[in-house]
């Protein structure tokens, strides 16, 4: 089925039903039970999912095939969503004239980029990224001003000139983004009994953009490039000494990455058009170098996983406070109680990031093949002996 | 000329900082072959060694002082910090006011021992795995320990004032034959600047001048045959690591009072001092100190206003353009061995 192989087309199926069908899935609990809070089912998050999805898709091209680690990618997204929200401004509200500028763009600086960092490999590569997005990030923040807005960050005005639409609405306001006259913050809310599921228009379009995004780097993951890509990770003098040259893959793969993220970036500024430095900030790069990392780089699922798994507990985490823990352990003793609520406090609301940090770490000391591998040894466990797969063969030194 | 010779002294104190960083990267990287993400968060952790103590030294109990009174007629609340009641009132309040220096004393044994767990706990399983996850590792280990310190100090800067002898201006200028107030300098930068030297050559001397130093360099010239003459040398690098952690410590404890500690800026410190090493030359000691102050000094000079009106920003990016044009002119930085990391 489109050209993939039985495992992989079932992948692609079950990703497309997963996205489809997320509203449902994300939404189990009733709305007005305790337990609603964990839903996780509405249109700003959930677009939040899939717009990651596709940012670590991108990156896993990059690092999972040929192992260069770039800590400059948020430049790209921070460039997309820049040139998306020019365009809202200079042409119309239509999304796909922003998202195609907005991968071009990304695509042309990702080239620039990608063709000075690529000159060196390893630990060089990932400090020049890092420069040249931290760079970006300063000259957004102060000097391009002009194009950028500094620190308020690009917004719609009512003065923009928006040559195919119209500058204000009737009632003068500002136009909200459309696909063709779908408005992406058009929601349809679907009461059930106690369950109430909304679908929303934009977070339809970042999926089904997602799935196709996916299906491209399955295909990339699958094909000769792809094969050159991951003989670059595995031993690249080798690979220039049957006469291939790595430069132009690991170039093509950069761009690619890049292509992705501005996708993503275009994408953000479509559910909400403004844009400011802070994406860009080497901070957000190392985000995206979580997300891959802790789904498991080098696999075609884990990044997805690991964008849905990060922004998931971050927004959980973040929700969960004392008094939600003492009605949890409101069963034990009093002074249990207390101590469990004291130990579990610094980890939970603001404190998301330290349990990321911690989760990171064990997950790079213990699983460096993140969520999947870990999938893939439980999976182990409960399969007979004899038909475990042969030991992995490692290529000959 | 009073203008250029100001902005070699502005880019002194933040030269210094970027050498000390910077130094203890090159050492555990020269040592030990890790990249260490986590060296920023080090020092940051030096500097909350100084809020700390300043803390700690200022700890106070309430005592009614009949003598005076309130609005009401009521014997006043006075807060009496323990260093008073204990020392007198003339030493005591010396020792709050210098708590920043104290700090140093304090924040050595603090910052060895973490950097001893750091190495022993978690850095040595990594000296066999590839650069890529070291950076990984370290850089959770950054968010970690950053995260815990927002945990205790919050989120604001905290000020940690120098002692109240350093504070105001010397005028340099008088010194060097200007007019009066043209070339002014706060002390406590002198002093910085002053410690960071010291700091600087003791690692050095230490390095060149004693038995253990030389063992440490044999080890990072060729780690095995040292090895193999029957020296330990894994338990020498745990120490260097130490000693590395130890110069970020202080580092940040002497800059407390420059910039208010916050818990995010060793991140800050850290890109950048990334580049100086990288610009220094990946293992090189004197480069990474000769980079330091190169690009500290090099920072302000952008930022002077003549040199802004002809290239607007160039003070946000003259250090990753210089940064640039040296990795891919000369890969192994400016005073790099032949060699090593050039690909």
């Amino acid at each position: 089925m489109f050209g993939l192989e039985k495992k992989d087309a079932t992948l692609l199926v079950i990703v497309a039903i997963l996205t489809l069908f997320a509203p449902f899935l994300l939404n189990p609990f009733p709305s007005e039970s305790a337990m609603a809070q964990f839903n996780a089912g509405y249109p700003d998050l959930m677009q939040r999912f899939v717009i990651f999805g596709i940012f670590a898709i991108g990156f896993n091209i990059l690092f999972g095939l040929t192992g260069y680690l770039s800590f400059g990618h948020a430049a790209f997204l921070g460039v997309g969503s820049y040139s998306a929200v020019w365009m809202f401004k200079l042409l119309s509200m239509n999304v796909i004239p922003a998202i195609v500028l907005s991968i071009v763009v990304a695509g042309l600086f990702s080239l620039l980029i990608g063709f000075i960092s690529l000159r060196r490999s390893g630990i060089y590569f990932s400090i020049l990224t890092l420069a040249f997005a931290q760079m970006s990030f300063n000259l957004a923040y102060s000097v391009l001003t002009p194009i950028t807005n500094g620190e308020t960050g690009l917004q719609l005005t009512l003065n923009d000139p928006r040559v195919l639409g119209q500058s204000a609405t009737a009632d003068g306001s500002i136009p909200v983004t459309s696909l063709f006259g779908l408005e992406m913050r058009s929601t349809y809310e679907l009461v059930m009994g106690p369950w109430t599921f909304q679908f929303n228009a934009g977070y339809y379009l970042c999926a089904i953009i997602m799935v196709l995004a996916f299906y491209l780097s399955i295909r990339i993951f699958r094909s000769p490039f792809g094969l050159m890509l991951r003989a670059i990770k595995s031993n690249q003098t080798r690979m220039s000494y049957t006469g291939l040259n790595p430069k132009p893959y690991t170039l093509a793969a950069f761009v690619i990455s890049g292509m992705y993220a501005g996708l993503a970036g275009g994408l953000m500024a479509s559910m909400d058009p403004l844009a400011g430095a802070e994406r860009m900030q080497w901070t957000a790069s190392g985000e995206v170098v979580l997300m891959t990392i802790l789904g498991g780089a080098g696999t075609l699922i884990g990044p997805v996983l690991g964008a849905g798994f990060i922004k998931y507990f971050e927004n959980i985490f973040s929700k969960i406070n004392d008094t939600v823990l003492h009605s949890w352990f409101s069963f034990m003793p009093d002074g249990l109680e207390n101590l469990v609520v004291m130990l579990v406090h610094p980890f939970i609301g603001k404190g998301w990031h330290l349990t990321l940090g911690l989760m990171f770490m064990m997950v790079v000391i213990f699983l460096p093949g993140g969520l999947v591998e870990g999938g893939q040894r439980i999976r182990r466990l409960f399969r007979r002996k004899d038909d475990t797969p042969a030991a992995k063969t490692e290529p000959a030194e | 000329m009073d203008a250029i010779i100001l902005q070699i002294l502005n880019g002194l104190d933040k030269g210094s900082a970027y050498a000390l960083i910077a130094l203890g990267l090159t050492l555990i990287f020269g040592t030990l072959g890790v990249v260490n993400f986590a060296h920023g968060a080090l020092f940051m952790i030096g500097a909350f060694c100084a809020v700390t103590l300043s803390k700690i030294l200022s700890l106070s109990y309430v005592i009614l002082d009949e003598t005076q009174t309130d609005f009401l007629g009521k014997p006043l609340k006075v807060k009496v910090p323990y260093a008073e009641s204990w020392f007198g009132p003339e030493i005591g309040a010396a020792i709050i006011d210098w708590s920043v220096p104290l700090a140093i004393l304090f924040s050595i044994p603090v910052m060895l021992v973490i950097g001893f767990i750091m190495e022993r706990g978690l850095i040595k399983h990594f000296y066999k795995r590839p650069h890529a996850d070291q950076i990984l590792v370290t850089f959770g280990l950054a968010i970690v320990m950053q995260e815990i310190i927002k945990y205790f100090y919050g989120a604001n800067p905290i000020p940690t004032p120098a002692p109240d002898v350093f504070t105001g201006s010397f005028d340099f200028g008088v010194l060097l034959g200007f007019d009066p107030n043209v070339i002014i300098y706060p002390y406590w930068r002198l002093v910085y600047f002053g410690f960071s030297a010291i700091i600087i050559g003791a690692v050095f001397s230490f390095l060149r001048f004693t038995t253990f130093g030389m063992v440490v360099r044999a080890g990072m010239a060729d780690r095995e045959t040292v090895g193999l003459l029957g020296i330990d040398i894994d338990k020498r690098f745990t120490l260097m690591f130490g000693i590395a952690a130890a110069v970020a410590g202080l580092a940040g404890v002497m800059y407390a009072p420059i910039n208010s500690p916050n818990y995010h800026m060793g991140m800050d410190f850290l890109v950048l001092s990334f580049v100086v090493v990288v610009v220094g030359g990946m293992g090189s000691l004197p480069g990474a100190v000769l980079a330091g102050f190169l690009l500290g000094t090099l920072e302000s000079f952008a930022s002077m206003n003549e040199v802004k009106s002809i290239f607007p920003g160039i003070d946000q990016i003259i250090i990753y353009v210089v940064a640039i044009l040296i990795l891919l002119t000369r890969p192994r930085g400016l005073m790099g061995r032949k060699g090593v990391m050039e690909d």
